[in-house]
């Protein structure tokens, strides 16, 4: 289940689990371009692990965590706007 | 999930949407900074920089069920969601021998496929049953 967080000043970010890390500069141009997997139903979620707010904690999510429990993921556009 | 940091989520929700919910929001509120995970799901907009509006039901092995992704002018409909799950969790029960044809809703009749249906759907499903 979702581990509280330590707060600090940096921005944390998550991702894929499984998916390396990307690298900056030249490094970077030189990495072999993954193919891009589609997202298709009756297959699997893609994993990953992301940074959360919740409850007053700043909590760190894994999707497989949730194995077992009916999970609806919900993206959007940006916090404070309208719709 | 947004591109949002998890210290604008606080902001938001502790001034904006805790006056709407009370008690503030009651699931995780995640953040997807660089859109990574967004990529993956296929709803980053890479030349806006920000998440499109989808919404994926992932049933308890893991496998996504459905989706449903909206550009970001438009809200969505949480009553068809909350249905869709409803519709996803019957089914699992029956293990399969029972689906929900268009405009099922809970109470309403279910369809057990299977040899005997064929070419008798019309006889226990109308088409009204589809929108109301």
């Amino acid at each position: 289940m979702p581990e509280k967080q330590k707060v600090g000043c940096a921005r944390p970010t998550g991702g894929v689990v499984g998916q390396a890390k990307e690298r900056s500069g030249v490094d970077a141009a030189e990495q072999p371009k993954e193919g891009k997997k589609m997202i298709q139903v009756g297959k699997p979620a893609p994993d990953f692990v992301a940074p959360a707010y919740h409850k007053g904690e700043f909590t760190s999510v894994k999707l497989s965590e949730y194995l077992g429990k009916w999970v609806v993921l919900c993206f959007y556009p940006g916090d404070f706007t309208f719709v | 999930m947004s591109v949002d940091s998890v210290f604008v989520h606080k902001m938001w929700n502790d001034h904006e949407l805790s006056k709407m919910v009370k008690g503030g929001v009651p699931f995780q509120m995640l953040s997807d900074g660089g859109g990574k995970v967004g990529t993956a799901f296929g709803v980053y907009d890479e030349d806006a920089g920000v998440e499109n509006r989808g919404r994926f039901l992932i049933d308890p092995d893991g496998i996504i069920q459905g989706f449903e992704v909206l550009t970001p002018p438009v809200g969505r409909n949480v009553a068809e969601t909350l249905r869709q799950i409803q519709a996803f969790q019957l089914v699992r029960k029956s293990k399969g021998t029972e689906a929900t044809p268009s405009g099922w809703k809970p109470g309403k009749l279910t369809l057990k496929p299977g040899p005997g249906l064929v070419g008798k759907v019309w006889e226990v499903w109308k088409t009204d049953m589809a929108r109301d």
